[in-house]
């Protein structure tokens, strides 16, 4: 069931298009992560929802409720969406209490309880409830914005960036608290991000965004196993795009035979496959005689960055490539564990672990 | 234009004393003291009068009818004319920062540029238009007109600055445009409001010549009048000593009801641009605020003048009698403006330079006696002048040194805000490229501080411009600047011969006014 239906949203600045025709469903109590490099239209989109513009034309849902139709809207202050800002835009003029009831009535039955049943359930020390904005870290900022947002139980929630002021080790944390916390309560939830890992990791459903339309839209597996273009899934991950021909089931490729995920037959294809689906293992120059069906490479590279390992791996005898020309002497990037990584001249023979993706 | 705590300091970052120049700043540190102290003198002499009049006397001259009149007028003045300008100015604010109001920027400057003309220019066109206006309203009336911009100015740069993340963030908790204003917007301006109100305050209580045409009795008028009568009389001291209390009642009020509160952005990274609200049908009747606001503050001057000048012709342009002027009022302003920065360079220095508790004490010398009005300063100035060193009385010497002492916390300003953009890490740089100390400092810090340093010249030398009360309280025989001709033409009912003087006045405001503005938008960052 569909909870949230955007459909054909466009948005102008001037001349320039933020949003050229939008399409997206979003299912009650899920998670939606919109992801896309910075200037892609993510931000315009999660403004449209909120209410804070209108958009040119299109229709935004909400359960049932149309919140715009064209460039008739319901206001911001009637939708009752939660938002939860890049840096938490915390009322600096405000105590954290405060801040948590700023949506609540000022009289509202039990008020002071719920601001300090809130502030549990995010996670926040009851002593912090009395200070001030700039006291605290940036940590504790967001989680007082997400209790803000909570207080007025809304019916959809959206995190513009949320996460992107934090550091690191606390993003991680933050992404995992917020996301169970979220589904706890049953808030359906977008999630505005450049990140992709954070995209991948925090949502059930991943909208890739560029150029002010969706390139894609899908589960996080679907989407970096199987992305739709070279774009998509290079801004998912790193990519290894190879020319192919393909038929029954399988691509000849300058990696030798592949299994792929499409029957059709085609001469000339690009596939894809993830660094991580090629394995490696050590021999040597004499183990690579007397076996012509299998592949073998030489590493070229390797630097060394703690648990990960970045090597290059040269081709010594792809098979029957294409136009082996122009991938013949482009070396394989790949990641492995630091530790027993191979080293620059040894000699690996590379296998493929599950299929290659085929792009339409 | 007397006392001049312009636009609140600015809160600017502290940098680390600097250690290796202890002998130097020490020197510095003297020169600041001493100039402090100095500028305590006009307090310092109130409290010595009362102690020399003796209580009896003291109680006798504050404490009876007149004094409580004047106290009621002075009063009812602040109470009545500081709310209302504190209304105009967010509503004007508001209109040409955040609305998408037709020709916004115009009209922000057109807001501004009632300062260009001093306060008794104003009333002189309201007096000759509406002969009839007097009294308390009429009070009212005019010192909006004059004085709301020093609200507007610091508002409007408060409410630029505002992140709109914050009202945003409102909205989206439920509530409607009307509530974000009242419960996120205007909090976050209390310090803006809170500081131009105590500008505009001080300013009521130490202006004179706006009172005196549309005959208004307050304190400053009263001390005027009784030492033009008396000359230096105890009844003139004690209403000097009221006055006092009142500035520092106003002083006491302002830093209550501001707090202790915090209004900067909290967090990280830039504010998103903020958007301006569409005023849709509501544009022409928007529009008719700052058009009648405008007709009032600068449509009635020019009129006048205009009409003065037309019924004048060129008989009213004795170019001799206006050129003398105009040199003395030069040579005075620039005069004073050098004396005043230098006196605030050592401060502006140590401020920046090595921070500290005795930096703040003395800072806070240097402001109050900004907050002081004219008419008390003066009058300290020819008491002492008189009992301990005649000969100074009427010198350009004392002329000069209450300029210095009035306006000194103008200078200090943007001395201050220059000399941060002049980080000492520059100075350090040039010395490890081979430049010797002075030749560092002369190429980093005050190659970069010069062109604050000149704008705070030119703002003190504004003030001075259109002074009058302390002027004529203290100029040396004979002179007779721009401001004392046009007073005293003015007060013969010649308003022809005076017309050219105002106009020269406001002409030569106007580019100041311009800075001023230019100013108040790069606090604002934009």
């Amino acid at each position: 069931m569909s909870f949230l239906e955007l459909s054909g949203i466009h948005k102008h600045y001037g001349p320039v298009a933020a949003l050229a025709g939008v399409d997206l469903s979003v299912a009650s109590g899920s998670r939606t992560a919109i992801v896309g490099p910075s200037g892609c239209g993510k931000t315009t989109l999660l403004r449209l929802i909120a209410g804070f513009e209108a958009p040119d034309q299109g229709r935004i849902v909400l359960d049932g409720e149309v919140l715009a139709d064209g460039d008739t809207a319901v206001p911001a202050h009637r939708r009752g969406i939660g938002l939860v800002a890049q840096d938490g835009a915390l009322f600096p003029h405000l105590s954290i209490a405060a801040n948590i009831g700023f949506g609540m009535g000022r009289h509202e039955e039990k008020r002071s309880e719920r601001i300090a049943e809130l502030a549990y359930v995010v996670g926040l020390d009851k002593g912090i409830l009395k200070r001030r904005p700039h006291e605290l870290s940036g940590g504790q900022q967001q989680r007082v914005a997400l209790a803000r947002a909570m207080a007025m139980k809304p019916r959809l929630m959206l995190l513009d960036e949320p996460f992107s002021a934090l550091d690191t080790g606390l993003r991680a944390s933050m992404r995992k608290a917020v996301a169970e916390l979220l589904e706890t309560a049953g808030i359906t939830t977008i999630l505005v991000t450049h990140d992709q890992a954070e995209a991948l990791s925090f949502a059930s459903q991943v909208a890739v965004m560029r150029d002010g339309n969706f390139s894609q839209v899908g589960t996080p597996r679907e989407l970096y196993f199987k992305p739709k273009d070279r774009m998509v899934a290079e801004f998912l991950g790193d990519a290894i795009v190879l020319p192919a021909r393909i038929a029954d089931g399988f691509a000849i490729s300058p990696l030798g035979r592949i299994a792929v995920d499409s029957s059709e037959r085609r001469d000339v294809a690009r596939i894809m496959l993830r660094p991580e689906q090629v394995l490696l293992k050590r021999t040597s120059r004499e183990g690579m005689s007397g076996t012509p069906d299998m592949l073998f490479g030489e590493v070229t590279e390797s630097e060394f960055a703690g648990s990960m390992c970045t090597i290059a791996v040269r081709l010594l005898n792809s098979p029957d490539p294409p136009d082996a020309a122009a991938i013949g002497n482009t070396p394989l990037i790949l990641r492995k564990p630091g530790m027993d990584a191979p080293a620059i001249g040894e000699i690996v023979r590379l296998t493929v672990s599950g299929k290659a993706h085929v792009f339409a | 234009m007397q006392s001049a705590i312009d636009l609140a300091p600015s809160g600017l970052p502290d940098t680390t004393a600097v250690r290796a120049r202890r002998w130097s700043v020490s020197w510095i540190s003297l020169a600041a003291v001493f100039v402090s102290l100095f500028a305590l003198l006009p307090l310092a002499f109130i409290i010595w009068v009362a102690m020399q009049t003796g209580w009896e006397t003291v109680a006798s001259l504050v404490f009876r009818p007149r004094v409580g009149e004047l106290l009621v007028n002075t009063s009812l003045l602040v109470v009545l004319a500081v709310p209302i300008s504190i209304v105009l100015s967010v509503m004007l604010a508001w209109l040409t920062e955040r609305s998408d109001l037709p020709g916004a920027r115009l009209w922000a400057w057109l807001s501004v540029a009632p300062l260009a003309i001093p306060a008794f220019v104003h009333s002189y066109a309201w007096i000759t238009m509406v002969p009839r206006l007097h009294g308390l309203w009429a009070g009212v009336l005019v010192s909006v007109i004059a004085y709301f911009p020093f609200l507007y100015l610091p508002v409007a740069a408060a409410l630029r600055r505002l992140d709109p993340a914050l009202e945003d963030a409102a909205a989206a908790l439920g509530l409607g445009p009307w509530r974000v204003f009242r419960r996120v917007v205007l909090p976050q301006l209390r310090l803006a409001i809170c500081g131009g109100s105590l500008l505009v305050g001080l300013h009521l209580l130490a202006e004179y010549g706006l009172y005196v045409f549309i005959r208004f009795d307050t304190f400053t008028t009263a001390i005027v009048d009784q030492f033009q009568s008396t000359f230096n009389g105890p009844a003139a001291n004690m209403l000097a000593g009221v006055l006092v209390t009142c500035c520092f009642v106003l002083l006491g009020l302002e830093v209550l009801v501001r707090g202790e509160e915090r209004y900067a952005r909290v967090g990280s990274g830039a504010a998103r641009q903020q958007q301006r609200t569409s005023l849709g049908r509501a544009t022409i009747p928007c529009l008719l605020l700052p058009a009648i606001t405008t007709l009032l503050a600068l449509g009635v001057p020019f009129a006048t003048i205009g009409r003065w000048l037309m019924a004048g012709g060129a008989d009213v342009w004795r170019l001799d009698e206006i050129g003398l002027a105009l040199g003395q009022t030069l040579f005075l302003a620039i005069a004073g403006a050098l004396l005043a920065t230098v006196a605030a360079m050592p401060m502006a220095w140590i401020s920046i330079r090595s921070p500290g508790r005795l930096q703040r004490v003395l800072e806070g010398c240097n402001y109050i006696v900004g907050a002081l009005p004219g008419v008390v300063i003066a009058l300290a100035l020819v008491t002492i002048a008189v009992r301990i060193a005649m000969p100074l009385y009427q010198t350009l010497f004392t002329i000069l040194v209450a300029y210095a002492l009035m306006f000194l916390p103008r200078a200090l300003i943007s001395l201050r805000a220059s000399i941060a953009q002049a980080p000492v890490e520059l100075e350090r740089a040039a010395s490890s490229l081979g430049r010797s100390p002075l030749k560092a400092l002369w190429s980093t810090t005050i190659r970069l501080s010069a062109p604050g340093a000149a704008a705070g010249m030119a703002l003190v030398a504004l003030g001075i411009m259109n002074e009058l009360t302390a002027t004529q309280m203290l100029a040396p025989n004979g002179t007779r600047t721009l401001a004392m001709a046009f007073w005293s033409y003015s007060g013969e009912i010649d308003y022809a011969s005076a017309a050219p003087y105002a106009l020269i006045m406001v002409a030569m405001s106007l580019p100041l006014t311009w800075l001023l503005y230019v100013q108040s938008k790069r606090m604002a960052g934009r």
